[in-house]
């Protein structure tokens, strides 16, 4: 399992604990993740309210970039998937291949402008959100391979957000997404069921239109009540989530503060990795409902295993 | 409302300037800033032709509440010639890229993209009620231009600045702080500054060529 990584700019800021937890867990799991050298901002979501061609070359760029590598890297190498672990970056990267592969003339208007720097795209490489590699690359059984220590009691709130499942479902149902459901249970964890799982956060909103997004945020936060985490895969809805909290409930008439964190925090955490190199104190909401239940872990790992071995980690 | 012969005229309503543009637009010399806005409308028209006003797309935002206009009846409004209605409307600015109508709807309308390209009519219109927000846009975009990746605490500052509202960086002040204290905000170089000048440049180039 060899990738193309694209962290994205969020990540590289806001939302570095998503990177290192990303990159820890793929390296746990056995996965080659190489950054791509030289990458851009995929234009986000702004860049399509402003430009359509920026639209399509800002991400093209990116994968021009991938392509080139595997040329120069000569014989007949392959071109790696390119791993994004950003939902909107994700979004941005994919619909390039999606659009201009069935519309010459915007392949050919990106490739003009990828022209002045002398690059070209083809679409050969393929783009995978990083839920999408978890659930079928890695498999929720190796997944339970790595678990050390599993998260034995905690009710786990799997958030998709939009734009991993719309308007291109690749890997789940868009309506109704389960991917996530086997990687918590392959973490010891328990999926909590919810309907708000695919329903928009209001992210893109919260710096135009604050009062509306407040309020998609806090019914998302009142429909986990029941949880003791929300899991994300995007570094919005992570940042919408966590950020608002006693905004976005008070505009839904109260409730009580969520933990949240990043899907591969989670699982960093199943596998016995150290919480300082997952970031974790980086969060903005972690509840102490969650730290708890989080801390029994290795406590409750011998009782979890009949034949357990003494009260340390298992080598 | 006459629903079936409604649905008709929208159908076929593919010229849609017909029932309108006469009063709307009687000055002769062309101003490249309204052909370039009538250019935007005329791709939003074409992406929304085939709207069978079933009306899915209202029912699955969850932004309508707050929208002046459904997005059924936006597109409706659109097809008929009343471009300044929709123009003046707030409702585009309020999707939030969630994508739940284009997935649903009937017709398969890119209905997302619809809003992006609305925005950006709008922003091309000018006038007080765009400022906001594309201030907002126009500033992240200038940031991927001149660092190649974003700096989110620049992006911010930026924008203040160009909303000209002392007052707006205090509504995101306290989770400045929260951020800064988390080390999830700051200044810092980009390695990348100036990469993407000559491709904007290029795109710049080629979207002013006619
Ligand atoms: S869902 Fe599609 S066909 Fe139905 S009203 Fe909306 S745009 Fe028109
Ligand atoms: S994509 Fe925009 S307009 Fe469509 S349902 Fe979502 S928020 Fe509403």
């Amino acid at each position: 399992m060899k990738y193309a990584y694209y962290p994205g700019c969020s990540l590289t800021e806001s939302a570095r604990e998503y990177d290192a937890s990303t990159r820890l867990v793929m390296a746990d799991l056995g996965a080659q993740v190489e950054e791509i050298e030289d990458w851009t901002c995929c234009g986000a979501s702004a860049v399509e309210s402003v430009s359509r061609l920026l639209t399509y070359t800002l991400p093209a760029r990116n994968l021009a970039l991938v392509e080139r590598a595997a040329a120069s890297a000569g014989r007949d190498a392959r071109v790696p998937d390119v791993l994004v672990p950003c939902a909107a970056c994700y979004l941005n990267l994919l619909r390039v291949g999606e659009e201009a592969g069935r519309d010459r003339a915007l392949a050919g208007n990106i490739n003009e402008v990828l022209a002045v720097e002398d690059m070209h795209w083809s679409g050969a490489a393929r783009v995978r959100h990083l839920l999408d590699v978890l659930v079928n690359d890695v498999g929720a059984d190796a997944v339970r391979e790595a678990v050390i220590a599993p998260l034995k009691g905690l009710v786990v709130a799997p958030y998709y957000g939009c734009q991993i499942l719309r308007p291109y479902p690749k890997f789940d149902d868009p309506e109704h997404p389960r991917s996530m459901e086997p990687l918590i249970e392959a973490l010891g964890a328990e999926t909590y069921a919810w309907s708000s799982g695919a329903r928009c956060c209001g992210a893109s909103l919260m710096a135009t239109k604050k009062e509306v997004a407040l309020r998609s945020t806090g019914r998302i936060l009142l429909d986990a009540q029941g949880a003791d985490v929300i899991v994300t895969v995007c570094p919005m809805c992570q940042m919408n989530l966590e950020a608002y909290q006693s905004e976005a409930l008070a505009a839904v008439g109260g409730g009580e503060r969520v933990a949240v964190a990043y899907l591969p925090q989670l699982m960093g955490l199943a596998f016995g990795l150290d919480e300082e190199a997952l970031l974790l104190a980086r969060n903005m909401e972690l509840t102490r409902r969650f730290r708890d239940k989080v801390a029994r872990r290795f406590a409750d790992a011998p009782q979890a295993e009949p034949q357990a071995e003494p009260e340390t980690e298992p080598a | 409302m006459a629903p079936a012969t409604e649905h008709a005229d929208a159908a076929t309503a593919k010229a849609p300037e017909a029932p309108r543009a006469p009063a709307a637009a009687p000055a002769p010399a062309p101003d490249p800033r309204a052909q370039a806005l009538e250019a935007a409308l005329d791709e939003v028209r074409h992406m929304v032709a085939g709207c069978m006003q079933c009306g899915t797309c209202s029912a699955s935002c969850p932004n309508q509440f707050a929208m002046d206009l459904t997005p059924r009846r936006m597109w409706r409004l659109l097809l008929h010639g009343y471009a300044d209605e929709v123009m003046d409307s707030k409702t585009f600015y309020l999707c939030s890229s969630c994508y739940g109508c284009t997935l649903r709807c009937p017709r398969g309308l890119p209905l997302t993209r619809a809003m992006a390209a609305l925005k950006r009519a709008s922003i091309l219109r000018g006038g007080p009620g765009q400022r906001r927000h594309g201030a907002f846009y126009a500033t992240f975009v200038d940031n991927v231009r001149r660092l190649g990746r974003v700096n989110e605490t620049d992006l911010m500052a930026h924008y203040f600045v160009a909303l000209r509202d002392p007052l707006a960086p205090f509504s995101f002040m306290p989770l400045g702080l929260r951020m800064l204290a988390k080390g999830k905000a700051g200044l810092h170089g980009s390695p990348q500054r100036g990469r993407l000048g000559p491709l904007f440049a290029k795109v710049r180039e080629m979207e002013e060529k006619p």
